[in-house]
């Protein structure tokens, strides 16, 4: 049992410690993953060796088990084997005791009865008869006899009494005898002896030795002498016994003609002895009996042995069967302590195979190996899932290379084709300026077209391929909002008047003029969708509306209520909020009050561009943000375009934490719409830009605060962006439905308006209206008239009114209304300086060269350097250049009519300067407008000119305000600083071309 | 193709070094970008009528300067025609001289007003001569075969 807990507590050991290690190494490896991936070879045979371990352990411990079991087993027989032995062993000793008692009773007996009595009471017949009824009690004898002690001296008299002589048996002993054959009466008579002790009495069954002398035999003399020496039983070696020739052992006991102390010396004993009863035992048969009496007597061997000469112990009982197996040994004690017995037993059959214990320590093995087997399965698994993995990052980091080669490969080639394409474009601009006739100037302005469009499809191209590649990152500057949409307007303002569609802006009061996000972005993807709104409808509308997403949300009920045909061009329009109704800002609006307080710094802003075109068919509404897609082959032959734009946009929507959506009804028109998400501006003083331009709006508003104007528009949601812009300049706007009000509103004293706008549609309607109108105007009795302003959205010509004597069309206001564009208008009829900085150089130019191109202009300089680069200058940028060195010149040159648009003049002259000179022509155009004011004169002779009034502009190289003021002074129109500055040329220039264009009344 | 590459090298060269010395100034390049194919000779005939302008003024100068009563005001009206002149060309340094000259003039200060066209003649001439030397330049990288170069 302890090897068994040893061996266990020892494998309990092992275990721990295997555990240990393998907890261990998963510990190393987990954390330190990515280590351990480079050396996976390492790691797999480590595995390997791991699995051997494991099976050759499991295998010891299953052999252990094994011999764990099997030994217990053969302990259990040992034990089993050891207690049938014993209780065999004590069974023939008890017996055998019982046998014992019985013949030193029976020695006693003859003692009393034999030698205490005489004549002796006992005879051969009675001791006969008596041993053979108490047979039963000596189970183990098989015969008793008695002995009596005769002395030599008292032989002859011994001899006569018996009637027998006495006997030896040596003779006996030397010559086998068989039983018939035995005839005590050919015996030898014994030789002469010291003593005799010649059998007198005999059990029946033992008869043949009356008259034998026990001394004679070298077994029994001995025990004879032993037994009268110690007054014990004493047993003699196992020996064939006379006639049975069986192995049997004599039992003796003296029998002393006294009683004797227990102390008595052994002389004292043998004195007294008078004669020897022994009993003889035949151990094999008697062995045998009493084994029969036991249960299992088939299962076990006993073998019974006189060991009293260690070295060669007698058998006396049992087959001298060579067994080499488990075996038992019982010390028999039979009473006499000279005379060792030992009892040996073993087991019939051989140990059973040790079943129980093969099959569990077999189970636990198998168990074992499928664990084992399970394992390398994982593993194998593991390092296979690992190599794919390996596998899979390889194949991502070749795809990855890929996409990151595809969008390295796009950037570069759009690159590469932008900066050539820079250079085609820039050389078709320098060729635009050179002498072409016009179908040369035709083919040029296709070929930028085509280039313009090329560089902005490879922007776009560009944009998708960053966006792709997630390396789109948006600004966050300071930027004002509608000073963008401003930007834009115009932008598209060529397009709209072309093709009269009515462009529109408005933005919510509520919406924060300044604020802060990708401005850039921002306007890409407004002019993105104005552009395909623009590029689809044919007439009516394109309308562009700015709110606060809360706004929006109030806002759109109310339009729900409002009848439908009340859009900005009377057209019928998809309904705006079906773009929108997906929106998650409105979920939350609706469900929770907190957008507003929860993000005071955010400004949600909700934007949508509503037209009137063609619509989206329906079967391409569902692809119409995927990349490249377009509704069909046809449009893009027809429009052009690539097809990503409003992809791009939705994802710029996205990058500003919005959502874009559309709703689009194929004939009607397409509503887009999207929400984006911008922070307050806290204005950057760095942002020189909007700074600029808000002080600019800021200065210019100035201007016309606390002026009042009246709209006469009968369309309310129109009405609406028309008063926004005039708003924008900080002019009080009244709005009226028609002129009949208009009328009414004239009249009401103290509300005079300084400006009048009339929408185009209305002053076309009812042309004597109109008239009567305008001449209640001049009629009115006020210090400065109204200024008269029509609002179109198309370059068609205004019908002129005819009012009897004069022949006169208010100024025209050309859609897109914009805060510029009002600016400049009003200015422009008004007479009030723009004394602002404008800082747009490269437009300014281009701008420049449209207004000047074919212009006859004279210009006046003494100073022949001067002279030429000024009209170099002017030539660059297409004016028909006249030059003039003398004041006086330019007087004759200039006196009307005469064909000049405009004129330069330097103020410093010799002769005759500048101021004087302009003084002198003012003086020649007023008698000459008088001249034809009265009639004197026919305006259809002089160029349909009523007025004339040529525009002058000083040329001087002090800007000094006292000079600028001394040049309006003497009627001179503006001046210009010398040199040249594109700038400061253009915005003179761009005064006094309007007045050209469209005269004042 | 080398000659022409030297050429114009040189020419840049040269400029620069009149930019940075301030012979020239922006109103130069802005003369040159006024120069296309529709006027190919412009800054070549501005630049002459500049030299022959320019000329006729420092000799009407130098004779006013000699009169007995010297007629200031004759005298600034020629230094003012000549600053503008020179500003439209880009001469800075004469330019310069002449804003000078103006103020001698206000004080009717003979003395310095004698210095100054001094002055004034001296750096036109150094100005002339860079300028023909210039042109020089422009004209032989042309027969060469090359383009002149844009000073940006």
């Amino acid at each position: 049992m302890s090897t068994k807990s040893g061996l266990f507590s020892d494998g309990g050991k092992i275990w721990m410690k295997l555990w240990e290690h393998i907890s261990q190494c998963f510990c190393k490896i987990h954390p330190h993953y990515a280590l351990y991936i480079g050396s996976r070879k390492v790691r797999k045979n480590w595995w390997r060796k791991l699995l051997v371990a494991w099976i050759v352990f499991w295998i010891l411990i299953s052999f252990g088990i094994l011999w764990c079991m099997s030994s217990q087993a053969v302990e259990k027989r040992k034990e089993a084997l050891a207690s049938m032995c014993d209780e065999r062993a004590r069974m023939l000793q008890d017996q055998f005791n019982v046998s014992m008692n019985h013949i030193q009773a029976m020695s006693v007996l003859i003692a009393t009865f034999h030698h205490g009595k005489n004549p002796s009471a006992i005879d051969q017949i009675t001791f006969a008869s008596y041993t053979e009824r108490t047979a039963f009690d000596r189970p183990l004898t098989s015969g008793v006899a008695y002995a009596a002690r005769v002395l030599h001296s008292e032989r002859e008299q011994f001899e006569i009494q018996q009637g027998w002589t006495i006997k030896r048996m040596d003779s006996v002993e030397q010559t086998p005898v068989h039983e018939d054959e035995y005839d005590p009466a050919d015996l030898e008579p014994s030789p002469v002896q010291d003593e005799y002790a010649p059998v007198i009495f005999a059990q029946d069954t033992v008869a043949h030795i009356i008259s034998i002398d026990v001394l004679s035999g070298k077994e029994d003399c001995e025990n004879v002498l032993r037994a009268r020496e110690s007054g014990k039983g004493v047993l003699t070696a196992p020996f064939r016994l006379l006639k049975t020739n069986r192995l049997g052992v004599i039992l003796t006991f003296a029998v002393y003609k006294r009683d004797l102390p227990p102390y008595a010396t052994s002389s004292e004993r043998i004195e007294a002895t008078v004669g020897y009863l022994g009993g003889i035992f035949d151990v094999e048969s008697l062995v045998e009996k009493l084994l029969q009496q036991l249960a299992s007597k088939q299962v076990i061997l006993v073998n019974v042995y006189d060991t009293t000469n260690l070295s060669d112990p007698i058998s006396m009982y049992g087959s001298n069967i060579l067994n080499d197996g488990m075996r038992h040994v019982s010390d028999l004690n039979f009473g006499d302590p000279f005379r060792k017995h030992e009892m040996h037993c073993r087991f019939k059959l051989k140990p059973p195979w040790p079943w129980v214990a093969i099959t569990t320590s077999s189970a636990i093995l198998v168990i074992a190996l499928l664990m084992g087997q399970i394992f390398h399965a994982t593993m194998n698994r593991i390092a296979k899932v690992e190599d794919d993995y390996h596998e899979m990052m390889e194949l991502k980091k070749l795809a990855e290379a890929a996409d990151v080669a595809k969008s390295q490969f796009l950037a570069t080639v759009s690159h590469e084709i932008r900066t050539p394409m820079n250079g085609v474009l820039g050389m078709l601009h320098m060729l635009m300026d050179t002498d072409l006739d016009e179908t040369q100037e035709d083919y040029i302005r296709t070929a930028q077209e085509s280039g313009k469009a090329l560089v902005s499809l490879i922007n776009e191209v560009l944009d998708q391929a960053k966006i792709e590649s997630g390396r789109f990152e948006l600004e966050t500057v300071c930027f004002d909002l509608k000073a963008i949409l401003d930007d834009v307007l115009s932008l598209f303002s060529g397009k709209s008047q072309e093709k009269g569609v009515e462009l529109a802006v408005y933005v919510s009061d509520k919406v924060p003029a300044k604020l802060v996000g990708d401005p850039g972005r921002f306007r890409q993807i407004i002019t993105n969708l104005m552009g395909n709104s623009i590029k689809f409808t044919e007439k009516g509308h394109v309308y562009v509306t700015v709110h606060l997403v809360e706004e929006a949300v109030n806002l759109m009920d109310v339009e729900m209520e409002s009848p439908s045909n009340s859009t900005l061009s009377g057209l019928p329009v998809a309904d705006r909020r079906q773009s929108c109704a997906g929106f998650k800002a409105f979920s939350q609006e609706e469900s929770a009050p907190m957008f507003s307080s929860s993000s005071t710094d955010q400004v949600n802003l909700i934007v949508s561009v509503e037209d009137t075109g063609q619509g989206i068919p329906l079967e391409a509404q569902s692809r119409v943000f995927t990349p490249f897609m377009q509704v069909g082959p046809s449009i893009t032959r027809t429009h052009g375009g690539t097809g990503i734009g409003l992809s791009i946009s939705r994802f710029l929507v996205q990058l500003m934490k919005g959502e874009i959506g559309f709703v689009s009804l194929p004939q009607i028109g397409s509503t887009f719409t999207f929400t984006a998400v911008f922070t307050h501006g806290c204005c950057n003083v760095n942002d020189q830009k909007s700074q600029k331009i808000n002080n600019q709006l800021n200065s210019i508003s100035l201007e016309f605060r606390e002026m009042r104007a009246l709209l006469v528009d009968p369309r309310p949601v129109r009405a609406k962006v028309s008063v926004y812009h005039i708003e924008r300049l900080g002019i009080h706007v009244e709005v009226v439905r028609d002129l009949d009000k208009g009328f009414f509103s004239v009249n009401t004293e103290n509300s005079i308006p300084n400006i009048v706008f009339i929408e185009r549609e209305v002053w076309d309607k009812d042309l004597a209206l109109s008239t009567l109108f305008l001449n209640k105007l001049r009629s009115l009795d006020c210090k400065v008239t109204p200024k008269l302003f029509l609002l179109s959205s198309t370059i068609s010509s205004t019908r002129a009114i005819s009012t009897g004597s004069s022949v006169s069309t208010p100024s025209v206001i050309l859609k897109p209304l914009r805060a510029s564009l009002l600016i400049a208008s009003l200015q422009r009829s008004m007479g009030i300086g723009n004394r602002g900085n404008h800082r747009n150089g490269e437009l300014r130019t281009l701008s420049l060269r449209n207004l000047l191109r074919g212009r006859k202009i004279l210009v006046v300089d003494d100073n022949l350097v001067n002279l030429k680069v000024a009209a170099g200058a002017l030539k660059k940028y297409g004016a028909d250049v006249v030059l003039a060195e003398r004041g006086k010149e330019a007087i004759s040159l200039l006196t009307p009519p005469h064909h000049f648009d405009a004129c330069f003049m330097d103020i410093q002259m010799p002769e005759m300067d500048g101021f004087e000179a302009t003084k002198r022509i003012r003086d020649m155009e007023s008698s000459f407008n008088n001249r034809i004011h009265n009639g004197e004169l026919s305006v259809e002779a002089y160029r349909n000119i009523s007025t004339w009034h040529v525009p002058i502009l000083a040329m001087t190289a002090d800007v000094i305000q006292a000079t600028s003021e001394e040049c309006l002074k003497c009627g001179m129109d503006g001046y210009v600083s010398k040199p040249f500055e594109a700038e400061q040329l253009y915005r003179e220039v761009s005064r006094f071309s309007h007045t050209v264009l469209y005269e004042i009344p | 193709m080398e000659i022409v590459g030297q050429l114009q090298k040189q020419y840049v060269d040269f400029i620069n070094s009149l930019f940075r010395e301030g012979y020239l100034d922006d109103q130069y390049v802005q003369l040159q970008k006024l120069q296309d194919d529709s006027n190919p000779e412009f800054v070549v005939e501005v630049v002459s009528i500049f030299f022959e302008d320019s000329e006729k003024l420092l000799n009407d100068l130098a004779s006013s300067l000699q009169q007995q009563v010297v007629d200031f005001k004759k005298v600034d009206g020629y230094v003012h025609q000549f600053k503008g002149s020179s500003s439209s060309v880009g001469a800075q340094r004469v330019k310069n001289a002449c804003v000078a000259f103006r103020n001698f003039c206000d004080e009717k200060n003979l003395d310095g007003c004698s210095r100054f066209l001094n002055l004034v003649k001296q750096e036109f001439y150094l100005v002339k001569n860079k300028l023909e030397t210039l042109l020089r330049l422009e004209q032989q990288i042309l027969q060469a075969g090359g383009t002149v170069p844009l000073i940006e």
